[in-house]
């Protein structure tokens, strides 16, 4: 088995599954007050330290939740409501066009129920927002916008986003920026606290910790309208009983990701550059996704799009192959769609239909990419033979 | 004609693509296949434009939760499962087709024309270029493999389920790569349910699909006249006089005797019946039973599973989806047209609808219905 999907999710740490099963039989709602809620509080506590450490951010500013998902949607929704709650003219949302749905769906969301007027800011050929088209955009109504939210790092082709300088202008307005950082979050440095950013997402499951646990780092002096309400946990912000377990396992990932992002980094970068290298040995007109320079992408990422291929089709021949990987593109109903980031960088809609990509991981090895090297030329072969359906 | 009656297991495991439409039949053929030894892929046809997130009740083949359904019968099985997005080619093939069918006083048969150009063409074309040998479907129907490696494609074991007549129009090319794990088992229903449940497939107890998958509510009708729009027109009789009127000729089938909505009663009392649908004119023509009787047809569009037959000679027919047996002789006139003669007259055919011709159990053939000569003349 070649597992290259680490950007869906990447196995957990031993040490974060230690971590979490060892806090896992233990009792304690960390809102209680007697010993027991003490000392899973402690736990909770320690964690957010040691998460807000590893991402330059205060322990306050760690707003833990159920996922990258939720995280978005609060952030996004949340920010917007209060915005618009301190002044109604605030209904502008800038956004990129290539976001995760968990932003993109929440933003549609909200321009159809909540009045909001979404703005898309334009991107590059590799999806990259300009800080001046974010400046552009805020200068046509600088006081009627109610947030931007620009990814990090992009899921699909790797596309890394100058967060600090966007975070500048909007700053220069008054405008908080958001910023879904899942991706990046382990590959690149990620520091709240240097970003200038009012909200920055992240999530475990994609670090080597537990499924069911995120974060939203939030600026102290944001206080988004909650999307979920009940006994005030999290600031306010974000009620609902804590998951100890997950959040103890979630900071261990996060020191570990912390403490060996270079060398990850390092060592992840020079094997995707392999499996790039093999894959376009073996299909010359396979078109490699996003900014080709190592500095402009996330160094476990490897998106590539083979012209007259129906990205579902390889999906299929690399799978009979022991080969997990992804078109990286969402689907409906199990429906592959085109994908909208590729069609925001504007690519041709039945290029984007024959997509893949493969995301690298801490278990990547070197037999991983031998194995696509292997594989990809009679599947392309074959999946072009089957053609766009 | 020697027949080896019983057909021969797999020589070798195949790589097969099971269609599952989220149903427990098409569930119980694709564990059937993947415990016959084969390296079995499913794969749920998307064939609505836009699928209903939940249905209500309504039994499609097009919905979200088929689509989950079979995924999780898949699952179960232990087989790998894609969705493949064939919308575009059933609108065209399928879904336009039936109601031009209808629009020209004809009465299709949806199920039929999808299995010719949907899952034994599209799906079995992108299969086959993808390195499968073999589409596996739920269809009650048997594959024979004759000693000297022809197929013969027959009625199910189980005469009661039997579907051969909507696999009619495959022809060799197609059956050479079609696999019927439960054609060759006398099954009730109950009984696949029964294997179903024991498989630990959650679809066992998933009620029947309805029969044109693509109209939801199951209102052929209102289908119809939202595509069409209402078009008034006369009810004559034979005479032609004119005996009431129609929304829209479409919306009748010959022999149709039901929601005619004649205010005068026919002469000798007795039932009226739908004899001809004229869209030229728009007009819908009524009489009695005896009128509907034909002695014979011409079909055209015929599809052999094997080669055609030179000259006459006398077969068994079905004329409809769960019609019974009649016998006739049939002729190949110009290798395109068939002209048959009833042995004893049949009532109620319909242009549009196809005439599969056996020869015992073992399908021969079939057509579609283009014209019907009737008993009594004029129509």
């Amino acid at each position: 088995m070649a597992y290259l999907d680490h950007a869906a999710t990447t196995p957990m740490l031993p040490e974060a599954i230690a971590a979490m099963t060892a806090q896992i039989a233990v009792t304690g709602n960390a809102s209680s007050l007697h010993a027991a809620g003490r000392r899973a509080r402690r736990t909770v506590e320690e964690a957010r330290e040691t998460l807000a450490e590893s991402l330059g951010a205060r322990p306050s500013e760690v707003v833990f939740t159920s996922g990258g998902t939720e995280a978005d949607n609060l952030a996004v929704k949340g920010l917007y409501w209060a915005r618009r709650d301190a002044d109604p003219s605030r209904t502008r949302i800038l956004a990129s066009p290539v976001e995760h749905h968990a932003v993109l769906d929440a933003v549609h969301w909200l321009g159809e129920h909540e009045g909001a007027t979404v703005e898309y800011l334009p991107v590059d050929a590799y999806g990259r927002v300009h800080p001046d088209a974010l400046r552009e955009a805020i200068e046509r109504g600088p006081d009627d916008v109610a947030l931007a939210t620009v990814m990090w790092a992009n899921n699909e082709i790797g596309t890394i986003q100058p967060v600090r300088e966007l975070a500048d202008v909007a700053g220069e307005f008054g405008v908080p920026l958001h910023s879904d950082a899942v991706q990046a979050y382990g590959q690149i440095p990620v520091d709240f606290g240097a970003s200038g950013l009012a909200a920055m997402t992240v999530s475990g499951h994609k670090i080597g910790g537990p499924y069911g646990i995120g974060a939203l780092l939030l600026g102290r002096e944001y206080s988004p309208v909650p999307v979920q309400h009940g006994g005030g946990q999290e600031r306010h912000v974000r009620s609902g009983t804590l998951d100890v377990p997950a959040v103890a396992a979630f900071a261990v990932a996060g020191e570990y990701a912390a403490e060996h992002r270079e060398r990850f980094a390092a060592e992840i970068g020079a094997l995707r550059d392999d499996l790039v290298g093999a894959v376009r040995a073996a299909v010359p007109e396979a078109i490699l996704g996003g900014d080709p320079s190592p500095a402009g992408r996330l160094p476990a990422n490897a998106h590539f799009t083979f012209p007259g291929c129906e990205g579902d089709s390889l999906l299929l021949l690399l799978d009979a192959q022991g080969i997990e990987c992804s078109t990286g593109s969402a689907c409906t109903a199990g429906i592959a769609q085109p994908s909208h980031v590729l069609l925001a960088t504007g690519a041709d809609p039945d290029l984007a239909r024959g997509t893949l990509r493969f995301s690298l991981g801490h278990t990547s090895t070197k037999a991983d990419v031998e194995a696509v090297a292997a594989a990809i030329g009679p599947a392309v072969e074959r999946a072009r033979t089957a053609g766009l359906s | 004609m020697t027949l080896t009656e019983t057909p021969q297991p797999p020589q070798r495991p195949l790589r097969v693509l099971a269609a599952m439409s989220g149903g427990v039949d098409s569930a119980v053929a694709a564990a059937r296949a993947a415990e016959a030894g084969h390296d079995v892929t499913g794969v749920h046809l998307a064939l609505s434009a836009n699928p209903q997130s939940f249905r209500t009740g309504a039994r499609g083949c097009c919905t979200i939760e088929d689509s989950r359904d079979a995924r999780r019968a898949a699952d179960v099985i232990g087989i790998p499962f894609y969705v493949w997005d064939l919308a575009e080619r059933f609108r065209e093939d399928v879904v336009e087709d039936f109601v031009a069918e209808y629009e020209a006083g004809r009465t299709p048969n949806p199920c039929l024309r999808c299995n010719e150009k949907i899952k034994f063409a599209a799906l079995l074309d992108k299969a086959l270029a993808l390195g499968f040998d073999a589409v596996v479907t739920g269809h009650y129907a048997k594959v024979i493999v004759r000693e000297d490696g022809t197929r013969e494609l027959h009625r199910a074991s189980d005469m009661a389920k039997d579907q051969s007549y909507v696999l009619g129009v495959l022809d060799d090319k197609q059956l050479a790569h079609a696999m019927f794990p439960l054609g060759d088992t006398v099954t009730t229903k109950e009984e696949i349910r029964a294997e179903a449940e024991r498989r630990g497939l959650a679809v066992a107890k998933k009620p029947d699909s309805h029969d044109i998958c693509f109209i939801a509510d199951g209102d052929t009708q209102g289908f119809l006249a939202a595509r069409l729009g209402k078009a008034e027109g006369d009810i004559v009789d034979e005479s032609g006089t004119v005996l009431g009127t129609h929304e829209g000729a479409y919306g009748y089938t010959i022999g149709q005797r039901k929601g005619l909505r004649i205010g005068t009663p026919a002469p000798d009392g007795k039932p009226r019946y739908v004899l001809d649908i004229s869209p030229v004119n728009n007009t819908v023509t009524v009489g009695p039973a005896a009128a509907l009787d034909v002695t014979g047809l011409t079909a055209i569009k015929p599809r052999w599973c094997g080669a055609a037959p030179s000259g006459p000679g006398t077969y068994t027919a079905q004329l409809r989806a769960h019609g019974g047996e009649t016998e006739v002789t049939a002729e190949l006139v110009d290798g395109s047209e068939l002209r048959v003669a009833f042995t004893e007259p049949v009532r109620g055919v319909a242009p549009g609808q196809a005439i599969v011709l056996y020869d015992g159990t073992r399908v021969v053939g079939s057509a579609t219905i283009a014209t019907t000569e009737r008993v009594t003349a004029g129509v």
